[in-house]
Formats: C-alpha cells, structure tokens, sequence
C-alpha cells in the first residue's frame, strides 16, 4: 500500500533523531567549541579566555604561516591534478567494462580502505626507501644490464648506486596521491557510468577521433563527477598531516602539521583553532566553486 | 625470549605517536570512566597511564597479585599527549608517567597533586643523589618519583665513517655539510634549539635571544644537509641505511646497537639533555590510595629489576640496579661515566611562552 511520506511523519522523525542528535553532539558542539577557542586568549596553562580577540587570525596570516598555506595548497593541488590524471582512464576502463569485470575493478579500487591509513604509508616507506622494492629491482636490472654488457665485451656499469626516493617533497606527492586515488576514481566512475553512450557513437559516427570524442564529449558531460572528484580529494590532501610527517623532508612541512604543533608542545589552542579555521573557510571556499561547476554542468547536460 | 624482549623494549614513542596524533586534543569524552566504574574487587582499581613498551612483563599482575587490586593501563606516545589529554581535567588516571620540564608544567598547571611520602616508604630505594631525590623540577620530590631516566646522543653507521674517526661532536649534525644528507635529527622544536644551544656552549636552559637567532641562522644553513626531523624512529633510519649519523635517544640506540654491530654511539664532548620520566598521582584521581601503593610497589626492588630487565632503560632505583646483571650495570651508554654524566643537562620548564617561541622558530625553519 502506497502511503506518503506525510502521512508517517512521526516514523521519519523517528528515524531522522539519531543521526541529526550524534551530528550536533560529536561534530557540531566540538567544532563550535573550537571555532570559540579561535577568538581566544591562553589565560594559563590550561585556561582560554573568549575575549573575541582577532588576534590569531591577524598571526595566522602573516607571511610565515600564509606561505605555508600556499605551499600546502600547491601540494594538494598537484596531488588533485595526478589523482585526475591517473584516475580518469581508471575510471572511463571500469566504466567500460563488462558487469562481472566492473564489480572486481570497483573492489580492488575499495580494496585500500580496508588497511590503515598509517599501515599503508608504512608500506610506501618499506617500498620506497634506499633499502626497499623500488631500489632493490632497480639493481636487479642494473646488475643484469651489466652482465649483459660484459658478456658483449662492453665496459659493466659499474656500482649501482640506490636512488634516494623517500624524504622529499616527491615522495609526500607520491603518498597523497597513492591515498587519494581512490577519492578521484570513484566520483569519476559514478559520472560516467551514467553517461548516455547513444552521444559517444553519434560523435564516432559524425567523424570525431576517440581522443576528440573523448575530450569534447565524454569530459564536458562528466564535469560534475570531475569537479566532485577534484574536491573530494583536494580538501584532504590540504589538510594531510601523516603523510608528510612519515614521507617528507626537512622541507615537506604542510599546515597540518603547523596546527598539531599549536595543540602539542606550544600548547596554544587558539592559534592552532584559528589556523584549523583558516582551512575550514578554505574548504568552504572549495565547496562554492564546486556548487557553481556543479550548476554550469547541469545546465551543459540540459542544453 | 631475550630477542622478543628487546623488540618489544624498542621506542616508548614510536608508532603510538603517529596514532595518538590524530587524536590528540579531541578527547572530549572521558574516555577512562567506563573503566574505572567497571572496575573488579569493590571498586579498586589502579588505572595507570604509561608509555608504550615501558612496564615491565608481569609487574602488573605481580602487583595484583601482590594487593588483589587490578592495574588498567592505557598508553600514550608523547608528553604533549598526557598534557593534552589531562587539560580539560582528569578523565580517571591514577598514576601517569611524564618526563621531567612536564612534571614542572603539570604542577603549575595544577593537573597533579601533592605525594603522601609516609605512604611511599619505597622512596628510600632511590639512589641517593640530590639529582634523584631533590632535582630542581621537582624540589623535595614533592609531586614525583623517578621511573627512568634517559639521554639524547649520537648514534652512527660505524662503516659509514672515515677511518678512526668517531663523530664525538654535534657539529657534524647540526653545523658541517661533511656528513650531507645522511644525518637525521629529532624534530621536536624544543630538544632541536636546547642541543643548539648546548653546541654553541650555552646551557639548554635561559638562550638568550641573540643566540636563537644564531640558533635559527645556523640550522637554516644546515637544513640542506639534513635529511629529515624524525619523529623518534631515528633509530629505525640507522638501521635501514637512510641515514648514517642521527639524535636519538641513548636507549633507543642501545637497543638496536645489540641487533647490528654497525651502530655505535657517542655522546659529544658539548654535552647534551638528559631527561627523567616520573611517577605522578593526577589531580582528582579516584583511587589515590592505592595509587600509592603502586608506586610504592614500582620502588621496590625485585619489581623494579624486572621492569628495566624488560625496557632496558636506567633506573634509579638504588635496590633495583643492584639486582640486574653486569651487563646492564656497565652498559656507558644506559649510564654515562661520570665525566658525561657532568655534561648533561634536563631542560627546565620557563613557561609556555618559550615552547611557543622555539614552536616558531622550528616552523620557521621548516618554512625556510
């Protein structure tokens, strides 16, 4: 029997309490708390005082702390940029794929999840290191090509020296992508997977190459899924705290890492809340620009 | 056994600390009350705070044994954790375990409370130095009694090195491209600066501001060469050959110095920090009593022989040493000689303001 929703209101709400009680106690209330505490003053090792002081804001954005800023968006833009590179393909094969290949592909995608986040960069510094995957492979092909040499009566290639791979600004944009691949890909999928194909042959059949096709068709109707895509991962990458703790340098430091020191040692919650807002209003800002892509899509896919 | 007891014995501050990251400063939750409400034998219950790694095998079912109380030990991985975590006040801990300049910090702050030493006769085991029964963080021991106590030194790549030569000074990490790229150094702002200092021949306490900025100068121009501020696995860098020359802490170095021949370890001739991890009773902790009765059992001899057998750190406990094997009594790296012992300094709690200050000039740094 049909019944409207209006009709079993009561049921709805039932349903809707918990939910909406755990957001505004474990995530509003918090955040609000914290919010609070950026407008604050440290009155003692362990008191703030909300004396709705602009203060670490103003600190917040002189040019020590707003370069770091632009640093980490840079990071997290280049890792946006590789996700989308890397991911799309990804995305368009799965799409593509028969229905029993599409649900192994989409686990395997999954499949990272399962293991930590920590576990999982630990791994990347077992596969990256001097001492690790990468390199030992390396020397395999190093010491055979040498062999090779040899044996044709050439100089060998002498010693093979290990390439320094992990503690760099390289190897932080290597781990935020290899975390973030799977944010990019799955949006990306749900655009495509949704396209109507009938639009892909009638561009093959009035002359458009594939890349054609797939750059003046395929793409301008996944701009949602892409811009989805592009948020989703960027937002993180920006706030990436592990990564470039475990895998970075002396010149990897990201804004995340800048807060969790305000909490830490420097004990100076209200610095460090405002700079966790500076990124919050960042990600608003993210989210703005994707809503206005999201709406000029729309009205792309209803022309 | 002597294999697993060492590994487990590796860093107190290690994977933890990465965990233990992320979620510190949320703790909004008394996450301790379900445990200290749920506690057997008629409520008692000591629940003890500690370090990763830093206990040892059977002490607390020793001491249940022992008392019939039960211990529940929950772990953190930094100072800056148990600080954090204690902030909002005490979730239910009876006994926690910081380090020296912390003992100072949480007293100022109120977060620990006075010892009842008539309930502590076990402080008579201490060894009697007025560095361990008197120590200028702690005068009198009013709110604290010594657990371990440890050292920052070099550990080294013995093949890595130039013919006799021992890397005896932190100019090759701190101040000398020699050893590029191939040194690591702790990236805490406040162990970095203070061992600056020490370099430069100032105390790790009082730099005064024309040295920080020296300090910053000089690190800055290092930086190059570093290769990374580790997070307390620096030992781990040595061992897989990131790195040939890195600050680490003594017992982190002696353990993995008894796996890998290639490792050795000095202590400069600029001297160093040394630090101490203490016993406390938090503020508003619900089972005082007893949780002097814990102490009071971590100074007792035998207890205390078994838990550095496990953790091979120093202790300084009197009665204990003098039950552990040679070994572990002759061992220069666990206790310095004299004349090293000399050269070492804690560092003192000056206020939050100068760990803000060292915050930002490692930022700066960082930045650079």
């Amino acid at each position: 029997m049909e019944q409207s929703w209006r009709q079993a209101k009561n049921a709805f709400a039932a349903l809707g309490v918990p939910p909406v009680a755990w957001l505004i106690f474990f995530f509003m209330i918090p955040l609000a708390v914290v919010w609070a505490y950026s407008f604050g003053t440290n009155a003692g090792p362990t008191e703030i005082d909300l004396t709705g002081t602009f203060a670490n804001y103003g600190r917040s954005l002189q040019p020590l702390y707003f370069d770091i800023f632009v640093k980490s968006s840079i990071v997290a833009g280049l890792t946006t940029l590789l996700c989308l590179i890397v991911g799309f393909p990804v995305a368009l094969a799965i799409a593509f794929a028969g229905p029993r290949t599409k649900t192994w592909l989409l686990l395997l995608i999954m499949l990272p999840f399962w293991t930590n986040l920590l576990i999982r960069t630990y791994a990347l510094i077992a596969v990256l290191r001097e001492q690790g995957y990468v390199n030992f492979t390396a020397e395999w092909f190093w010491n055979n090509a040498s062999g090779l040499m040899t044996a044709v009566g050439l100089q060998p290639l002498g010693d093979f020296h290990p390439m320094t791979l992990l503690y760099n600004n390289a190897a932080v944009v290597i781990g935020l992508v290899y975390v973030h691949l799977p944010f990019m890909v799955l949006p990306l999928y749900a655009a495509l997977d949704r396209m109507d194909r009938s639009l892909m042959e009638a561009s093959l059949d009035l002359g458009a190459g594939h890349l054609r096709t797939i750059w003046s068709v395929v793409v301008p109707l996944a701009a949602p899924g892409i811009a989805s895509g592009v948020l989703i991962t960027f937002i993180p990458a920006l706030g990436a705290y592990l990564t470039p703790d475990l895998l970075g340098g002396t010149d990897s430091q990201m804004i995340a890492n800048v807060i969790e020191r305000q909490f830490k040692r420097a004990n100076d919650w209200p610095f460090g809340a405002a700079l966790s807002f500076l990124l919050m209003y960042l990600t608003f800002i993210a989210i703005a620009i994707q809503a206005v892509v999201q709406r000029r899509g729309a009205k792309v896919g209803a022309a | 056994m002597t294999k697993t007891i060492l590994r487990r014995g590796a860093s107190r501050r290690s994977i933890l600390q990465q965990f233990g990251a992320a979620a510190v400063g949320i703790s909004l939750a008394p996450a301790l009350e379900a445990c200290s409400r749920g506690g057997s034998s008629g409520g008692r219950v000591v629940n003890f705070y500690n370090w990763d790694t830093y206990i040892g095998e059977t002490t607390l079912a020793d001491f249940q044994h022992a008392t019939s109380v039960p211990v529940h030990m929950t772990l953190f991985a930094s100072n800056d954790e148990l600080f954090a975590r204690l902030r909002a006040g005490n979730p239910g801990y009876d006994v926690v375990v910081p380090s020296n300049e912390y003992v100072t910090r949480m007293a100022q702050a109120q977060m620990i409370q006075a010892l009842d030493h008539s309930k502590i006769p076990n402080m008579r085991n201490i060894i009697q130095q007025p560095e361990f029964t008197n120590p200028d963080f702690d005068p009198g021991r009013r709110f604290s009694v010594p657990y371990t106590w440890l050292d920052i030194g070099i550990g080294y790549r013995k093949s890595r090195m130039p013919r006799n030569f021992v890397p005896d000074s932190w100019r090759y990490l701190l101040d000398s491209a020699q050893f590029t790229q191939k040194i690591a150094v702790l990236g805490e702002s406040a162990d970095l600066i203070r061992i600056a200092a020490k370099y430069k021949g100032h105390s790790v306490n009082a730099i005064p501001e024309p040295l920080l900025a020296e300090i910053e100068q000089m690190l800055i121009r290092q930086k190059p060469h570093i290769k990374r501020f580790h997070s307390d696995d620096g030992q781990d860098m040595l061992v897989s050959g990131e790195v040939d020359l890195v600050m680490e802490y003594n017992g982190d170095i002696a353990q993995v110095m008894r796996e890998n021949n290639d490792i050795g370890w000095v202590m400069p001739r600029e001297g160093s920090l040394k630090n101490s991890d203490c016993l406390c009773i938090p503020s508003g902790a619900p089972h005082a009593d007893d949780a002097h009765a814990f102490i009071n059992y971590i100074l007792d001899g035998e207890a205390g022989a078994k838990i550095a057998q496990t953790i091979q750190y120093a202790t300084p406990n009197q009665a204990a040493r003098d039950l552990m094997p040679d070994a572990y009594k002759n061992n220069t790296i666990v206790y310095p000689p004299p004349e090293e012992m000399a050269r070492l300094e804690y560092g003192k709690f000056e206020g939050d303001e100068v760990y803000r200050r060292y915050e930002e000039i490692f930022t700066r740094i960082s930045a650079a």
